[in-house]
Order: C-alpha cells, then structure tokens, then sequence
C-alpha cells in the first residue's frame, strides 16, 4: 500500500491493507493480532504497522511510503477466498474481481515487455 | 489465441479478466490490447498488486477461482492455448534484427510449456467444477502459492515504493528501491523485467525489450543482472516451474 502521510483514517488503512482494525487488535480472516492500545480513528501507521510486522519503507524526501503484504502464514495466499481485487481499465473505470461471482474466471497477468 | 478459447468458453459461464502488469500503464499496455481488441475485462497493474495479493512471479500466469469467489489453482505458468490450424501467424520480427534480440527469443524458446495439459485440465475444469480434478481444495491452494516471509513482504514494499517514485517522475530515486526489491524477492521475473524494461536502449518499440546493458554505455546499466544473462544463468527451462495437475 502507497501513503503520502503517516496518518490514515481508519477506513483508509482497513481498505488499503486489508486488516480489520477491531478492539481485540487487527484481524486478517481468523488471525487477530493484540494491539498495545485501541488504535483509535486516526492511524498513526509507523506504530501499528510495527505491531503487525507490516514492512514499511520511505523516500521522505518526496513525501512517500509503503507498507508491504502481510506475510501470516508464510504463503502469498493465507486463505484460499480470492483477494477483493481492483483494478482500472485502459479507460480508468475500476473493474472489480468480485463483480464476477457465479462464473468462472481465470485471471490471467501478462506484461508488454 | 486467449480470446478464441475465451469466447468459445465463456456460454459455459467462464470469463477471462486479463491484467497488464506494467508502471507506464496505458502507456505500456495500450498498444497490446487495442490490437486484442478484447471482449472480457482487461486490467492495467501499475504497481504489480497480483504480486502482492496472489503471489505473481512472472508472465504469462493464471489464477483460477471459482463461482463463488474461492481461487482453485493459485498462480502458475499459464501457456498460450495450443496452436490449431485456424490460429493466425505468430509475430514475426522485423527485418534487421540485433543479435541480442535473436539470442533472447531462443532462450525465450526453450522456456518450458505444457500447454496440451494445462488446457485439457483449464476445459476439464470449466465443464466439471468443483468436481474436476484439477480445481484444487483450499489448504493445497494455499500450500501451492508462494512462500512468503518477512523479506519477501519487504522487497514488495520496495517494488511498491520504486513504481510509485517512476510514476511520479523520480527515476533515479526509483532504481535503489528496485534493486532492494530484486535482492528481496530473487525468484520473481517480474520484479527485474518491470525494472529492466524502464531502462530504454535506442528508442522505437524495442527499446523496452532490450533489457540489459547499452553496448555504447555497459558501466552505466544499474542493475545486478539483465534478461539475457539472468536467463542464461539461471537456465530457461527453470523459468517456470513444471506444470503439475
């Protein structure tokens, strides 16, 4: 997940990297991680991402971060449900994997170079 | 070829969702896919996001997943549907060709593909569901995806952090964080090509497919490897790895 600040509103951490920020801790599936305090509404992310164990790197000098995938589990995939994916088209509209459901999909990456 | 087999499949209640994993984005992808001109969604990835949410390692892969949402074989080698006689000629080459373009496609040629099993297990599939024998239960779909440990997690933060600052224009500042992603993450293809093919050499639409140190300039190439000697090195038929059922 790309930041341009340190400090997320909650709904904004929650969609970026996909952990459930509950008052037992942050949860991902069944997997809850105990926080040191209720991490209230404004996320200070270097804090809860250290107690996750979400690597997060910067280029300060342009005002930008990242916090890498979580790695419970110690597969790419923690569960088998398919991930909320979502991504543009060449127009920019955002298409959404879960708009397929009732079909089968293949997903299939493929890169121009 | 992926649109025939997406057409002839989709009255079964299959689609094909196509992602392009490509920083330059439209830039990059457009070209591909108007020439597609594809009929099921097709997707641009800037920042390689199928990397980090079902552990993408290099092109062309597939995920499969199920109607109900549920991914039955994880990413894997997806190779191009067989050639039949009604499929149309392949790309040629234009005339005149650098050597080092000759001797990428034969080390590209000699990638390993099972396409006749992959397709008759993606058909099996999409006539029998979840009774096929190929759609895999989820503890060995999980089983099957990557590993991932904490430099995996970081070097994809990396990767994240080096597409954002090309976006932005900051190329420069973009290479140490795709080296950091290389030395993190060294099985994914796709993390060096992405890295690689944003050096050009020349100009035209080569440029990107170069890959690897200016012969006017080698010392200024920023990176440890390139395609031709990676590939060389690690061995063509270890690309990807063996198709299995």
């Amino acid at each position: 997940m790309l930041l341009r600040t340190l400090h997320l509103p909650k709904s904004e951490f929650e969609a970026g990297t996909g952990w459930t920020l509950k008052p037992e801790g942050a949860c991902q599936g069944d997997v809850c991680v105990p926080l040191s305090q209720d991490a209230g509404e404004s996320i200070d992310v270097e804090s809860v991402a250290r107690e996750i164990g979400l690597p997060l790197v910067a280029a300060p000098e342009h005002g930008l971060w990242a916090l890498g995938p979580a790695w419970i589990g110690s597969r790419a995939l923690t569960s088998a449900q398919a991930p909320d994916l979502r991504l543009p088209d060449l127009d920019g509209r955002e298409f959404q994997l879960a708009s397929l459901r009732g079909k089968k999909v293949l997903l299939f990456a493929w890169a121009p170079y | 070829m992926w649109q025939a087999l997406r057409n002839e499949l989709h009255p079964k209640g299959f689609e094909l969702v196509t992602v392009g994993l490509d920083t330059l984005g439209n830039d990059g992808c457009r070209a591909f896919i108007e020439a597609a001109k594809p009929e099921h969604p097709s997707l641009i990835d800037r920042h390689h996001v199928l990397a980090d949410l079902f552990g993408v390692i290099n092109i062309p892969s597939s995920v499969w997943i199920d109607e109900r949402g549920m991914i039955v074989r994880p990413a894997e080698a997806a190779p191009a549907p067989p050639r039949t006689a009604t499929s149309p000629p392949g790309f040629a080459m234009p005339g005149a060709v650098p050597q080092r373009f000759i001797d990428i496609m034969s080390e590209a040629a000699k990638i390993r593909k099972d396409a006749a099993g992959y397709h008759a297990a993606l058909r099996d599939w999409v006539e029998h569901g979840a009774a096929s024998r190929f759609a895999l239960p989820p503890e060995q779909v999980v089983e099957r995806s990557r590993p991932r440990d904490r430099d995996h997690a970081l070097g994809h933060a990396h990767f994240a952090l080096a597409t954002q600052l090309e976006i932005d224009g900051h190329h420069t500042a973009a290479i140490p964080h795709f080296r950091a992603a290389h030395r993190l993450v060294p099985e994914s293809w796709t993390f060096r090509r992405q890295a690689w093919s944003l050096e050009k050499v020349g100009d035209g639409p080569l440029a990107r497919f170069w890959q690897g140190p200016n012969p006017d300039a080698p010392e200024a190439w920023p990176y440890a490897g390139d395609w031709l000697a990676d590939i060389r090195q690690s061995g063509a038929e270890n690309y990807s790895e063996p198709w299995r059922p």
